[in-house]
């Protein structure tokens, strides 16, 4: 519980934060400090130095403008307690009071969520299902990357090591959606055993337009379980088609098991998470 | 001054804030990590990755030269001057085969996280860095982690003087031939397979040391994460270290929580005394959370298989018990006596059994020490007896409450003795305490709607389960618990000394202490009403063996019953005194002398009476004393009592299983109690809903998990998993009174009731729910996958 030691560093602007990041290329940025930090006492992580993105201003806000953006330092406390989000993106509102605890969610961060890509984290699942983009900016400019391609594999994205992650960006719904995240809680850690993502834009005539369901928990990333979309895709959300959706929803994942719950048993939840989380959204759109 | 006496109000019984609370929950108690000596050095301890492995060589060259670090020292360089750790209680005959561990292992490691190596350097992390900088040289050997299979023909072997890794062959009950003829006699015969999953204390606060040698003088001093620092002295001095026991003394700070871990004799105890003569310097060690996971005692751990036999009317006429007792890589301080003596000679329970035998192999593997963890015993034999009142009651129909009612011991049996070596139990009335808590949580109502849901083929399937409990406290007697070769070869009788100063505030000291428990203000309560002085005069110290008289500390849920009791007698003695002094001051014979709510007076003239403060000034100041009285009014007892306590009660639980998980909601959990005459209810509640939570989350979260490497998979909080205050119901608590005619006060002891009996409630809950689909039993934890499993193979 110990780490060993390491230079501190908190720029006040992301071009200085960058070329931070470049002088000293075993750096890690520093922002919740949830993950990070713990790694660091378990001297599972040694970086010989931390850029904490804490001093730089702008990367705390939630704005809307058709679709929402996010910066990355807003904590899971600012999502939780947004009027903004829980009436135009309940999800995010509703996940973020489902990370950790109450002290967990004053200081962690939705941008640490995604560019630490814990493979049981809530949020990486949910931006996977909005369909959300992250803005990196780095030495050579900024680029937008979308989330689905943000995860590379297990705790590791497509951001390059002197880049910051400063903004998330979800798009405006068309029409109505439905939007549900369902999560069987690790005992212990509080992480999710499996997560299930939904997000279901209905047509006019009340049929489910390219759904995304992510799963979290399960694989080594956050993955759309692209059976269950395409199984639902321009169907009525009637019970049945929930209910099938649901049992492939697990189609093609390599799910991972441990101690606490089988890759047979997370397959199982999946398939009763999805269908949860279907019914709930399904019931915002009827 | 008034002319009368007032009945001051009496405080025992009331439900009286803690006094030590502000101190604690604001942050200004001192713990073990807030001392800081001037010039103190800091220790970090390289641990083994290995579960069995042999050290060919370690090369301390490089850490010696790294930044801050003042020595590096291996098991060779302590072996001389650090005997191995003693093992106190060798029940069963294990004098032949005991293997303790050293301070730091020479040629093996036994498991994951022993130690190899110590660092000392002027700042903790300083001396983390130099951990990384040793190199040892391992040569790795097979490992067993688990008590059966240590036992089998081919395991690896742990201690040359231990074949087959077996510490101890214990039984007791009458001879194995008499009860398998009963079992082969009664009407209806289960047999069950039996796991008590092992539990990771996880105080709140881990373990620690400081060690200060004053060259000066010659005395070393010791603050330590203790539950006995008398007991700790004297290990520490006459066993580990050969120095005189007077030249030590232990301090425990103020301590976060133990549940038994505290107990026990630690390697880095003696080690950083040793540390502090060697460098000149105070020496800290304390242990993080991982440390304390992988190598702080741990409990339960059995494997159980367990016959029993009954008449078709549910009469239990046979009880037979093989368990293979999990003790680890070695012995720890007391391990032997918990699954023997406060194990097997407990599993009858509340029931009359009239065959019982019990087999109980203690088992060594590569997995950390095993010692009494809150309950220590017990809670293994309540699990047991009341999975099998359980299972009697599903083979032959009955109701599992009328299983229990059956079997009882009754009101006019007491004292009962149970025919398998425990002491016997001192008072109870277990049907009463049933019926109460079945009455209060609307048993039949709960069986109507158990019944509809089965009917409407519900996802959520309702349980109730319930575990009567009786278990042993105020563990004492002496001439019980101190029998060579089944005892500890100790007494554990408990000291106070009560003592009125000359200003009239009293002062107690306690070889008891707590850790969590309220003594202050119990002590207090006591104190006050008994002596008739008021409660904010009163201070209760200990915790130091300067200053207090020997005690054997605080576990086993006997610091009331026993260290109460020494408190309730020397006050009696101070009254003796007081009552001598004031006869002669009264010019009246001492026999027409009485003291009342603290003050001494010829009888019916309570008017000319002196106070306890003034008759303590007149002790003190001595120019006027009767001839022979000593000055001071003070009084020491060293209590040893005829007999344990034995609570008891029904702890009832509502479950409810979701088929489509396997996950399990407690609905509710009603537990009626009785631990006797109650101090301060508000403790005794407070108890209770700690050590409910304690065991339930046995029953569905706690467990730890090794690999077959040894490793400890559950070894953060992240794995292992403690309940959160979201993870546990609302309690429903009620009590019946049956006070102990074991010691004046009458109270038996709280401390370990709730754990006790929430485990086999719960799981019985949880069966319970899933038992018309034709499931007996599940093992512990009762985790979504593991209920979703068995649900799996039922409806299949």
């Amino acid at each position: 519980m110990f780490p060993t030691q390491f230079d501190y560093h908190r720029p006040g602007s992301v071009q200085e934060a960058i070329s931070l990041l470049q002088a000293n290329p075993d750096a890690k940025i520093l922002a919740g400090g949830h993950s990070l930090l713990p790694a660091m006492k378990l001297r599972l992580a040694s970086p010989a130095a931390l850029v904490d993105l804490g001093g730089i201003d702008g990367l705390r806000s939630i704005s809307t403008n058709g679709g929402v953006t996010i910066g990355a330092m807003t904590t899971y406390a600012q999502l939780r307690d947004s009027n903004e989000l829980a009436s135009r993106l309940p999800i995010v509102s509703e996940t973020a009071n489902n990370v950790g605890d109450p002290q967990v969610q004053n200081k962690g961060t939705l941008g640490g969520a995604l560019a630490h890509a814990d493979p049981a984290a809530d949020f990486t699942a949910v931006m996977l299902a909005l369909g959300a983009s992250v803005k990196a900016v780095g030495p050579n400019g900024e680029r937008t990357i979308a989330a689905d391609d943000l995860f590379v594999d297990l705790l590791t994205t497509a951001l390059a090591a002197d880049e910051v992650l400063t903004e998330v960006s979800v798009p405006a719904g068309q029409g109505k959606v439905g939007m549900a995240y369902e999560k069987f809680r690790h005992p212990a850690s509080g992480y999710a055993v499996v997560g299930v993502a939904v997000v279901v834009p209905v047509d006019g005539q009340g049929n489910a337009a390219s759904p995304r369901i992510a799963v979290t928990g399960a694989t080594s990333k956050a993955t759309r379980a692209t059976a269950a979309e395409q199984g639902l895709n321009g169907k009525p959300l009637t019970d049945q088609n929930i209910a099938a959706a649901a049992a492939a929803a697990a189609n093609g994942l390599d799910l991972n098991g441990d101690h606490f719950a089988s890759a047979e048993f997370r397959g199982h939840l999946i398939e009763v998470f999805t269908k949860r989380a279907l019914e709930r959204a399904a019931a915002q759109v009827k | 001054m008034t002319a009368t006496v007032d009945a001051p109000e009496r405080l025992v019984g009331k439900a009286i804030k803690r006094r030590e609370d502000p101190r604690l929950i604001t942050g200004a108690g001192s713990f073990l990590d807030d001392v800081r000596l001037p010039g103190m050095a800091h220790a970090a301890v390289l641990r083994s990755p290995y579960a069995h492995a042999r050290i060919r060589g370690i090369d301390v060259s490089r850490a010696l030269a790294m930044p801050g670090v003042l020595g590096v020292f291996t098991g060779e360089d302590v072996k001389d001057d650090i005997n191995p750790l003693p093992c106190a209680w060798q029940a069963g005959k294990v004098q032949n085969n005991v293997n303790t561990p050293r301070v730091l292992a020479l040629e093996k490691v036994m498991q994951v996280g022993d130690p190899v190596a110590v660092v000392v350097a002027e700042s903790r992390y300083q001396a983390e860095d130099a951990l990384d900088a040793i190199e040892v040289d391992y040569e790795e050997l097979p490992v067993v982690v688990d008590a059966k299979k240590a036992t089998e023909p081919g395991a690896p072997q742990l201690h040359d003087n231990a074949p087959n890794n077996v510490v101890m062959e214990w039984s007791c009950g009458k001879d194995a031939a008499t009860v398998d003829q009963a079992l082969a006699d009664a009407d209806v015969r289960v047999s069950q397979h039996i796991v008590n999953q092992r539990l990771i204390a996880s105080a709140m606060e881990p373990r620690g040391s400081i060690g200060r040698y004053d060259p000066g003088t010659g005395e070393y001093t010791l603050w330590a994460t203790s539950q006995a620092p008398h007991v700790h002295r004297l290990l520490l001095g006459a066993f580990i270290l050969g120095v005189p026991e007077q030249t030590i003394r232990v301090i425990a700070p103020n301590v976060g929580g133990g549940f038994g871990s505290k107990i026990f004799m630690y390697f880095d105890m003696p080690l950083v005394l040793w540390l502090s003569k060697k460098l000149g310097r105070p020496v800290k060690f304390f242990e993080d959370r991982t440390e304390n996971y992988l190598h702080t005692a741990q409990g339960r751990d059995h494997i159980t298989d367990v016959e029993v036999g009954a008449t078709k009317d549910g009469k239990i006429t046979a009880l037979k018990v093989k368990t293979w007792a999990n003790l680890g890589g070695y012995l720890s301080t007391v391990a032997p006596g918990i699954p023997t003596t406060l194990y097997g000679r407990m599993v009858a329970g509340c029931y009359k059994i009239p065959n019982i035998h019990v087999d109980v192999t203690g088992v060594y593997t590569n997995t950390a020490m095993v010692d009494a963890y809150r309950g220590a015993g017990r809670p293994e034999a309540a699990y047991l007896i009341e999975r099998v009142c359980d299972l009697v009651a599903g083979a032959t129909g009955l109701d599992p409450a009328e299983i229990r009612r059956r079997n009882f011991i009754q009101p006019g049996d007491f004292p009962y003795d149970t025919g398998i070596g425990m002491l016997p139990y001192d008072s109870g009335d277990y049907e009463r305490a049933l019926n109460h808590a079945l009455d209060l949580v609307g048993y039949q109502d709960l069986r109507a709607e158990q019944d509809k849901r089965r009917q409407n083929g519900s996802d959520k399937l309702l349980g109730v389960g319930m575990s009567s409990y009786v278990e042993v406290c105020g563990i004492a007697p002496s001439k019980w618990i101190g029998l060579p070769g089944e005892g500890w070869g100790a007494g554990l009788w408990e000291s106070a000394n009560v003592r009125v100063h000359l200003t009239g505030k009293v002062v107690v000291t306690t070889g008891s202490l707590p850790h969590g428990q309220g003594h202050e203000t119990t002590f207090a309560q006591l104190t006050a009403d008994q002596l008739g002085v008021p409660y904010d005069d009163i201070e209760v110290k200990h915790s130091d063996t300067l200053g207090t008289p020997f005690g054997f500390g605080s576990y086993g849920s006997r610091s009331l019953a026993v260290g109460g009791t020494a408190i309730y007698k020397s006050v009696e003695k101070v009254k003796e005194k007081a009552k001598l002094l004031a006869a002669h001051m009264l010019e009246a014979a001492p026999e027409d002398i009485v003291y009342e709510n603290g003050k001494a007076f010829v009888k019916g003239s309570p008017e000319q009476g002196k106070t306890i403060q003034d008759l303590a000034l007149a002790a003190h100041v001595g120019y006027d004393l009767p001839e022979g009285m000593e000055p001071t009014l003070e009084a020491t007892t060293f209590y040893d009592p005829p007999n344990c306590t034995f609570p008891f009660g029904t702890h009832v639980c509502v479950v409810e299983v979701d088929r489509n998980t396997g996950e399990v909601d407690v609905l509710r959990y009603l537990a009626v109690d009785d631990v006797g005459n109650v101090i301060n209810p508000m403790i005794v509640d407070g108890q209770l809903h700690g050590g409910i939570a304690q065991g339930l989350a046995q029953a569905l979260y706690e467990g730890a998990v090794y690999n077959d490497i040894g490793e400890l998979v559950t070894g953060t909080m992240n794995e292992y998993a403690i309940p959160k205050a979201d993870m546990v119901p609302n309690y429903e608590l009620d009590r019946t009174v049956t006070p102990t005619p074991v010691n004046p006060m009458g109270a038996k002891g709280a401390g370990e009731a709730g754990t006790i009996a929430a485990t086999p409630a719960v799981v019985n809950a949880v069966v319970d729910a899933v038992t018309h689909l034709g499931i007996r039993h599940l093992d512990m934890p009762l985790t979504p996958e593991r209920v979703w499993r068995s649900l799996q193979g039922a409806s299949a």
